[in-house]
């Protein structure tokens, strides 16, 4: 498998594309500023988005047995997984139940991170995704590579190539205007034919057993309420206690994403219509794990806004996909390693610590703290190469004695100076895209010590 | 063990110590004009605004933008001459050609430009957003200024279902590129009544 390094490689051979990219998510970013700054109390509500899902926290079990007997008396069927493969399952049982062969499914990253299309697929069900941006990355043959806006990495002439292959369109076409609009007519005709809706879920109330589904398109709502049975699929870690607490989350969530006021559809879900059946899936797929590491329980008060990709100097520049996992970025980057240390081990290493995904996080995750936290944790225990582990275990001797460090910087500096090519070379990352500085003719060290004595 | 009284376990087993939910006292700015505020919000997503007093008025407005052929269905008998206003027991999807929907909003929401829509007054759930175009009703008197004030008036009510809905759908999936209309309706138009 291809590791964090090598997948930017790949993104970066195209240096105008890299430029628009980043440009783009940076465009997103200057929007959340612009949203955050016409709200005077921003500060108190991200300090209380952060203090409620720590109560979430301590109290995660209470608040799911709470939220399940009230979903129960609202007449919606409550389903428990235990790992992706049991939320698999469970949501083709009730397909077979229904002698279903065709689903539509709205935005849903829990449902990416289980691979549901690829088991359902290979179980002979159809699945189509709803969510334009999704769509044309199922169409595409990709996953998204932002939890918020599947498609950013996709040019509008790719897409109009991918919508002339699959749903007609004329060859060259790409204003996103006509494209949207052939999305709109190919999958009005889906949700007018499909028995049965899956969607996510933005946010679960404990009180009240509602959920509530957050959409620009309407696509979620269009699945739902024309079908007869509406499976909603989530992390466990999305309950809140208390209605009125969605007033603090919706204030937060779109204007850190997007830069919007609120999203067009806030759509909360209680009963069931008249005659439909709902079913709600709370999936753990590892959170109840991640609840108990002190160091990294925080990532699970994530409300996936994608701000901290939107504003991180590697995602911006590496694309969504270098990642390698469902949820990508900063926030993708702490909570991979808790789903397999191995696999993910990168992408804690994936980041310059910058600390503005830490600094824009909606519920004031500590992002930037928790990668610096997974880097010893994986070095500890083994899991980086042992190249890396070396070089960063003679650095650490290396700064912790002076002699050494001394020594050392004034052999790179003869180095650097007589053999330049030993450092201006291929095989030192530090040289790719960048000239080598001038090596100083003293350290700093040894600059005082003369100009010291001098005074 | 069900993988229920798993998950349950594995939870009171990790948590963290209890740690208090904070109240929502907090420095909550309000608007002094919030129905200016709605209007500016409403109309930066997307919305367009009529201030009316009376219904003969939403009808003057309707008359002049859709042609007689167009269904239009509305959840209001005062505009029975020119809507459908009884589709219980219709199946949803012959909804589908609905070409107007005109609905009660419950409340508007200066900050953000939204309108809480409770299910009765949906009429079905999907009408607002199979309908190809959609227009709202608040009165002036239930626009509050923030999502806090929203939520205290809807309370702990049971609706079955319910949406704050603002401006008409859209999405930016291509390229950023703004377009209104993506699944549902392509154009909000919102009467604010005296």
């Amino acid at each position: 498998m291809k590791d964090h390094a090598e997948l930017s490689e790949e993104f970066n051979k195209d240096e105008a594309r890299v430029d628009w990219h980043d440009e783009t998510l940076w465009f997103i970013r200057e929007k959340r500023d612009k949203a955050v700054h016409t709200i005077p109390e921003w500060e108190w509500l991200r300090e209380t988005g952060s203090q409620i899902k720590n109560n979430v926290l301590s109290n995660l079990s209470v608040y799911l047995e709470q939220f399940e007997s009230n979903a129960l008396a609202n007449g919606v069927k409550v389903h428990w997984a235990a790992n992706a493969a049991e939320h698999n399952e469970i949501v083709l049982s009730i397909l077979k139940g229904h002698q279903v062969d065709r689903m539509v499914k709205s935005k849903s990253m829990l449902t990416e991170e289980c691979h549901l299309n690829d088991y359902l697929t290979g179980n002979g069900i159809e699945v189509i995704d709803s969510d334009l941006g999704e769509r044309i990355v199922q169409l595409a043959n990709e996953t998204p590579s932002h939890i918020v806006l599947p498609c950013i990495h996709k040019k509008k002439e790719e897409i109009g190539d991918l919508f002339h292959e699959f749903l007609g369109t004329a060859a060259g076409e790409s204003d996103p205007q006509v494209l949207t609009e052939a999305a709109r007519q190919h999958l009005r005709e889906t949700f007018m034919t499909r028995k049965v809706a899956l969607t996510g879920v933005n946010f679960a109330v404990a009180e009240t057993g509602e959920f509530v589904v957050c959409t620009n398109e309407g696509n979620a709502d269009m699945g739902a309420h024309l079908s007869e049975v509406h499976i909603a699929s989530m992390g466990i870690e999305k309950i809140i206690p208390e209605r009125k607490h969605l007033g603090v989350f919706l204030r937060l969530l779109t204007r850190s994403a997007t830069g919007q006021p609120i999203t067009t559809y806030s759509s909360h879900f209680m009963k069931p219509r008249q005659g439909q059946e709902m079913h709600i899936i709370l999936v753990d797929n590892g959170r109840s794990r991640q609840l108990g590491r002190a160091d990294f329980r925080n990532s699970l008060k994530c409300i996936r806004c994608g701000s901290c990709m939107n504003t991180c100097p590697v995602y911006r520049r590496s694309g969504g996909h270098s990642y390698h996992t469902a949820i990508s970025g900063p926030i993708g980057a702490i909570l991979a390693p808790n789903l397999d240390m191995k696999d993910y081990a990168d992408l804690p290493f994936a980041s310059t610590l910058c600390g503005s995904c830490s600094n824009v996080c909606p519920v004031k995750i500590d992002i930037h703290e928790q990668l610096y936290k997974w880097r010893q944790v994986l070095v500890k225990d083994g899991y980086v190469s042992p190249v890396k582990a070396i070089s960063m275990k003679a650095m650490a001797f290396t700064f912790a004695n002076p002699t050494v460090f001394e020594v050392a910087g004034k052999s790179g500096r003869w180095f650097m100076k007589n053999f330049p090519s030993l450092v201006s070379n291929k095989l030192n990352p530090w040289y790719k895209e960048r000239e080598m500085p001038e090596p100083p003719k003293e350290s700093f060290r040894e600059w005082y010590s003369k100009n010291r004595k001098i005074t | 063990m069900s993988s229920r009284n798993l998950i349950l376990a594995a939870l009171r087993e990790n948590q963290p110590e209890f740690s208090a939910l904070p109240d929502l006292d907090g420095p909550i700015s309000l608007e002094t004009e919030p129905v200016e505020k709605f209007k500016t919000l409403a109309t930066a997503i997307g919305s367009k605004i009529f201030e009316v007093s009376n219904f003969d008025q939403i009808k003057e407005v309707i008359i002049k933008q859709f042609s007689a052929k167009a269904r239009i269905i509305s959840s209001f008998e005062e505009l029975a001459a020119i809507a459908e206003t009884d589709i219980k027991g219709i199946n949803p999807h012959l909804l589908e050609n609905t070409e107007l929907a005109i609905l009660k909003a419950q409340l508007g929401v200066a900050e953000n430009g939204s309108m809480w829509v409770p299910e009765l007054n949906m009429m079905q759930r999907v009408l607002p957003f199979i309908c190809q175009h959609l227009a709202l009703v608040v009165y002036k008197k239930d626009i509050v200024s923030n999502m806090h004030e929203a939520y205290q008036i809807l309370g702990n009510s049971n609706t079955g279902f319910g949406a704050f809905i603002a401006g008409p759908s859209k999405t930016a999936d291509i390229e950023q590129s703004l377009v209104l209309g993506a699944h549902g309706p392509r154009s909000m138009t919102v009467f604010i009544m005296n």
